[in-house]
């Protein structure tokens, strides 16, 4: 089905003509309600005035992450905390992380476009939904929920983890969708047929699997596993969290809501706009948030849009996977690892030198693996092996506070990080997705 | 009285034991006492050579993560309860031995150990005390 017909299958002119009074509407509203943005705008030379329609966003200057930062924890929020009904937190580059707040429209803003996703993986109303994305401050887990309940799905909210017990209470209960992160389902796999359990007999019809980077392969393997459809999420935070697109039965692109997040793709070297359907770094600007609208933000996700009509009837336009990042910043396990997180906490510890590197590994149980190698010297070196097993669980504890995962720490001699061209290469992801 | 030894970081890897080795050798450097303690991915190995600054210079030549401790050299009567006289000194001395290991050679009818103390002045003069030999520098040397 398809939750909001008139605005997912509205034609091209109609659907600009509303972006761009939302445009309008929107960079007044930051102009009047949020210092930072006015400050922005005005060195920019532009005012609420300059905005006629929705091209002119190009003019507009960007967000990025680093602005998130700086202005940690609520210097970029359109309303006063008082007004904000709920506040999420993710990692962000260093130190601070990154805070977004939703107001009561705001949530149910949030709510209307993960129904929508819901309802373009396959969802109805009645159907009954295991959430298995962690709750809390973490998008994932609440952002389903709240759009499973607007769609008016039975709500299983497991959260993340437990295996076993997911694995029972999908046996009992038979829930039809099932939302988690991709490698969850395959380190589930293992467990269910531990368990003793037929993994194809299982009541999962429909997949809603998003949060890391994933590939058809992995897709197909999923699928074939579970005897389901196994679809694609796309959300960050800053934008909403998930929900910003997703993936129909056809799965030829996630279906961006645009009328609500205007997408556009530019070069990240010069800021321009690729031509249509080619890859770049995706930037959405947020038109109708109230408790941190964001212009033009940065996601650093490189991918493409095809606005052709979707076989489905949408006419959303329809997203890449994301085929690469910006930056270096990795997931693992849902959680955003930045190498400069690393950098920060080794550099909070007396006598050890930021040289490290990180590898990530998908184990045969399906889940990621966290290694960071950190160089030896002389500082820090000692002839007592118990020295340096304290540091290194020193480190570890350090790392597990700041990334929120647990990541292994191996100790390794000086130089034996590549680096190329003076630049140490810090990440060396070995997951074959 | 003390002896300096020299500790190595060794990454838990093919051939690297047989690369600081071989290094040693090829600079004609003898070892005279040895000890590797080894965790999971990676090891310190213990040296007392005949040279320990040509040794340890060499070694940071060579990018290997090297240090000095100070050590205290032991003779230790070779036959029953020769060792347990030596240790019975040091713990009625309140001395902690965080590490030992043997010499690769004996003299004579003496076998040598290398100790590691919390307090190496305190147990140098305790082992003296008791009339303990303590091996010096230079007899190692001509060993």
């Amino acid at each position: 089905m398809i939750f909001n017909e008139k605005i997912e299958c509205m034609g091209r002119e109609e659907l600009k003509n509303l972006q761009s009074e939302r445009l309008k509407k929107l960079v007044a509203y930051i102009y009047d309600n949020n210092p930072v943005y006015r400050k922005k705008l005005d060195q920019h030379g532009i005012g609420p005035a300059s905005v006629k329609s929705i091209d002119d966003i190009v003019n507009l200057p960007f967000t990025t992450k680093e602005d998130m930062r700086d202005n940690y924890p609520f210097k970029l929020f359109s309303r006063p905390v008082s007004e904000i009904s709920e506040i999420h937190v993710s990692s962000g580059t260093t130190g601070n992380p990154t805070v977004v707040g939703y107001t009561k429209d705001d949530l149910d803003l949030w709510s209307e476009v993960v129904a929508r996703a819901i309802a373009c993986a396959g969802g109805v109303p009645g159907d009954m939904i295991q959430i298995a994305y962690g709750y809390g401050l973490f998008t994932g887990g609440l952002g389903l929920h709240y759009g499973a309940l607007k769609l008016g799905c039975t709500i299983l909210p497991m959260s993340s983890g437990q295996t076993k017990r997911q694995l029972k209470l999908m046996t009992d209960f038979q829930p039809r969708i099932l939302c988690c992160t991709p490698s969850y389902t395959l380190y589930m796999l293992d467990e269910a047929r531990e368990m003793g359990l037929d993994p194809r007999a299982s009541s999962w019809k429909i997949g809603i699997f998003g949060a890391e980077p994933w590939s058809d392969t992995m897709r197909t393997e999923i699928e074939q596993a579970w005897n389901m459809l196994a679809t694609d999420i796309y959300g960050l935070s800053e934008i909403t969290g998930p929900g910003v697109s997703q993936e129909c039965a056809h799965k030829c692109g996630m279906h961006i809501c645009s009328d609500v997040f205007y997408p556009e793709v530019i070069d990240s070297v010069t800021g321009n706009a690729m031509p249509e359907g080619e890859y770049g770094e995706l930037v959405f600007t947020t038109l109708t948030k109230q408790g941190i609208p964001l212009l033009r933000y940065r996601t650093r996700d490189i991918v493409s849009i095809n606005y052709e009509q979707c076989v489905c009837g949408r006419t959303s336009p329809r997203m890449s996977k994301v085929r690469g990042r910006t930056d270096d910043m990795i997931i693992v396990r849902g959680i955003n690892v930045f190498p400069s997180q690393i950098e920060h906490v080794l550099l909070g510890i007396e006598g050890v030198q930021p040289h490290y590197q990180l590898i990530v590994e998908r184990s045969v149980g399906g889940l990621d693996d966290l290694e960071i190698q950190v160089e030896i010297e002389e500082p820090f070196f000692s002839d007592e092996i118990k020295v340096l097993e304290n540091l290194k669980q020193k480190i570890a504890r350090e790392m597990e506070s700041v990334l929120g995962i647990n990541a292994k720490i191996r100790f390794v001699e000086p130089k034996t990080i590549q680096r190329s061209e003076g630049k140490a290469k810090r990440v060396i992801d070995k997951r074959t997705l | 009285m003390k002896i300096m030894q020299i500790s190595i970081f060794l990454e838990n890897r093919k051939g690297r034991l047989h690369e600081v080795t071989s290094l040693l050798g090829n600079n004609k450097i003898n070892i005279r006492a040895l000890n590797i303690a080894e965790t999971g991915d990676f090891g310190v190995m213990r040296l007392v050579v005949d040279k320990p600054q040509e040794a340890l210079a060499l070694l940071k030549s060579k990018n290997f993560v090297a240090s000095t401790t100070d050590i205290v050299a032991i003779e230790v009567a070779d036959k029953p309860g020769g060792l347990a006289e030596v240790l019975k000194t040091i713990t009625d001395n309140n001395v902690n031995i965080e590490y030992m290991y043997g010499f690769v050679e004996k003299r004579s009818d003496q076998a040598l150990l290398v100790f590691r103390f919390d307090n190496a002045d305190n147990a140098v003069a305790a082992l003296k005390q008791n009339g303990i030999k303590i091996v010096t520098e230079s007899e190692i040397k001509s060993l």
